[in-house]
């Protein structure tokens, strides 16, 4: 073997150490539950995360009705304009996040607990991965900075 | 710029400079005439499965999803999915759990009224059956599975109008989320190719054949 090939090898095996520790530092996309969507109408202005709403959490304790028809949920992400003032009346998420069915409003972070920056979307929808730009995060932050 | 930002940068400039060395050593071989040693030199363009994007782990923790953020405290006392789904039957998709199943096994018994723990969900069974036309099998539409969860007033008369031949349904308005559509494919199960049969289930007669396209009806070479 010829230390020419042999240098090359070398360089090789450290371009190809150097591209899988490049790859680890590439932001990976999101593998969040099927359903969980990321509410950020009004969220970021605010200064606050975006809130996540997990489906999969609610629908072991509710069926789809108890929101979808009592509390008037519109079967679309990001449609139902939710504001913490209609919460604090016992509209939508209030309805039960008043401390008696579910924890208060007073835990903040535990709803608004999404990255910053997210646009409200669904994860996992089909409609999304057909029509919509596939959604990466932390991306689009990097190349404005 | 935060670390993380940090490190993707630092990353990716390593990364840069990577790919500048190889070429510039791949160019110095070629004037040597000798045989080029390169990392990868098949085309990504022709390897397999281009479009399939699987995830390569489920049901993550909160902190680790993507979606959460971990700096936030409170992420850390969400709960784990994969703690919820103890006991609950699998499914190949979605959540990976057979939600209908669940409720029908008893393993699962969400409450109908937010209040009430005991109310009972107003289940009608009655089986729909829509032909198709494509050689696909027929679709039963059964109410039972759908009324357990949701009330009549949740697609009735706004998403499907409750009369016979009323309803225009194809397959390109399910997966734009319209009709059926509207829940399948972002919180009921999703539309894939295992899921068709759950929909098509019904085979066509025995004495059933496709029928020909006009093209074919008119071909004049036939």
């Amino acid at each position: 073997m010829s230390s020419k090939i042999k240098r090359n090898v070398l360089k090789s095996m450290i371009i190809g150490v150097l591209a899988y520790m490049g790859a680890l530092g590439v932001p990976q996309p999101a593998q969040a539950e099927y359903a969980d969507i990321v509410i950020n109408n009004y969220a970021d202005a605010a200064g606050m995360r975006p809130a996540v709403f997990p489906h999969w959490f609610h629908r072991i304790r509710f069926r789809c009705k108890v929101c979808h028809t009592d509390l008037g949920f519109a079967f679309k992400a990001g449609g139902n304009k939710i504001t913490m003032a209609k919460i604090i009346d016992g509209k939508f998420c209030g309805a039960c996040h008043n401390g008696e069915i579910s924890w208060s409003v007073e835990n903040c972070a535990m709803c608004h607990s999404g990255i910053p920056g997210q646009p409200t979307h669904f994860h996992g929808s089909t409609v999304q991965r057909l029509i919509a730009p596939a959604y990466k995060p932390l991306q689009t932050k990097d190349t404005t900075k | 710029m935060n670390k993380k930002t940090k490190a993707i940068s630092f990353s990716s400039a390593v990364l840069m400079a990577a790919f500048l060395w190889n070429a510039q050593s791949h160019a110095a071989e070629m004037g040597d005439n000798q045989a080029p040693l390169m990392v990868a030199d098949i085309s990504a363009a022709n390897t397999f499965n281009l479009n399939l994007k699987k995830p390569k782990s489920r049901n993550l923790p909160p902190a680790e999803d993507g979606i959460h953020d971990p700096e936030n405290e409170a992420t850390h006392s969400l709960q784990h999915p994969l703690d919820a789904y103890k006991g609950l039957p699998p499914s190949d998709n979605g959540n990976y759990v057979d939600w209908v199943k669940a409720i029908d096994e008893g393993k699962l018994r969400p409450r109908w009224d937010r209040f009430d723990p005991n109310a009972e969900p107003f289940v009608m069974d009655l089986d729909i059956v829509r032909p198709v036309k494509a050689s696909v099998p027929d679709v039963v539409f059964p109410h039972r599975q759908h009324t357990e969860w949701l009330y009549c007033s949740n697609c009735h008369p706004a998403i499907f109008v409750p009369q016979r031949l009323a309803n225009q349904i194809s397959m390109s308005a399910i997966l734009l989320g319209q009709k059926c559509g509207v829940c399948h494919g972002k919180v009921s199960f999703p539309v894939e190719t295992k899921t068709c049969r759950k929909c098509h289930s019904k085979p066509k007669p025995a004495d059933w054949e496709p029928p020909l396209s006009e093209a074919t009806l008119k071909n004049p070479w036939k």
